[in-house]
């Protein structure tokens, strides 16, 4: 194999893997927004606890 | 500073204008590094154009350091001072400097195999660092296994001080024995043995790649402070739910 592909290989592993930290970053954040917009549209809130 | 943001109504507020600035700083820093890498840093006399992987193998080997070292102090914040952001840190932390240490251990075999001729040997730097990523792949087994945030963290910042013992043995094993990886180039007593032409390009790739780190580490921060909340929501809500049907 030549020298190419082991410095090709290099850069497209390291591009998928941050590519993954970043849409997991991004799912993940957008997952927990929602999440949170529909607990609150339910009008679960800390001061349920009272009521 | 630090106590100031141990409120994470502040802390979310500071990160959330913080956030792109990094990013976006990342991203500029990380094209100007890469157009030197391709178009500027000459190829060495010796590798050739492999030495390529070495702008992308040595900055992910100083983030898995660095972030565990980020996770031993955040361990520390949560068993020691119980700092209510410390084991948010520390569960943030994890995936990144996993991720790091895993683009480390491909890249560094990829360039042992043209090399040495081989993609692994069994020497203390290859060694110490493939412990580094299985302790990586504890931490974060540890937190899925256990549901309650603040029992998870406790566990995982034992574990976590104990794992901090293999970081001076992965910086110092090519000193305390004989390897096959090369010793240290850059942080010398003597300076550094790289030319200024491969050694300016290495550097900005590294700032580069701490300040993505940093970027990913206040986001993971920042859903982990939502994924907290809809956690208390949802068990307030069972609680009232329960108490309507009692």
């Amino acid at each position: 194999m030549s020298h190419t592909f082991f410095i090709a290989f290099s850069y497209i592993v390291t591009a998928l893997v941050v590519a993954g930290l970043i849409l997991r970053a991004v799912i993940d954040h957008r997952i927990q927004l929602r999440a949170l917009a529909d607990l609150e549209s339910r009008g679960v809130g800390r001061r349920s606890r009272r009521g | 500073m630090i106590r100031e943001l141990a409120n994470p109504t502040r802390f979310m507020s500071l990160s959330g204008t913080l956030l792109p600035w990094v990013g976006g700083l990342a991203a500029i820093l990380l094209g100007v590094g890469l157009y030197m890498v391709w178009f500027a840093a000459p190829a060495d006399y010796q590798q050739g154009e492999t030495v390529k992987i070495m702008y992308l193998h040595v900055p992910a080997a100083w983030l898995s350091l660095f972030f565990y070292m980020i996770m031993a102090s955040s361990a520390l914040g949560t068993l020691v001072w119980r700092h209510p952001l410390a084991d948010v840190s520390q569960k943030a932390a994890a995936p990144i400097g996993a991720a790091f240490t895993l683009i480390c251990l491909v890249t560094g075999s990829l360039w042992g195999k043209p090399m040495w001729g081989t993609y692994w040997q069994w020497d203390a730097r290859l060694t110490s660092m493939l412990v580094m990523l299985l302790i990586y792949l504890g931490i974060l087994a540890l937190w899925r296994a256990i549901e309650e945030p603040n029992r998870a963290a406790r566990a995982v910042s034992i574990l976590t001080l104990v794992g901090a013992v293999n970081v001076p043995i992965v910086k110092f094993s090519v000193d305390w024995w004989n390897t096959l990886h090369q010793p240290a180039s850059v942080f010398r007593i003597d300076g550094p043995t790289i030319h200024p032409s491969m050694l300016v390009p290495l550097l900005i790739m590294a700032v580069a790649f701490s300040l993505l780190g940093v970027a990913l580490h206040l986001s993971g921060m920042r859903t982990e402070i939502l994924r907290r909340r809809v956690r208390t929501l949802t068990i307030l809500e069972a609680e009232r739910l329960d108490a309507q049907a009692a």
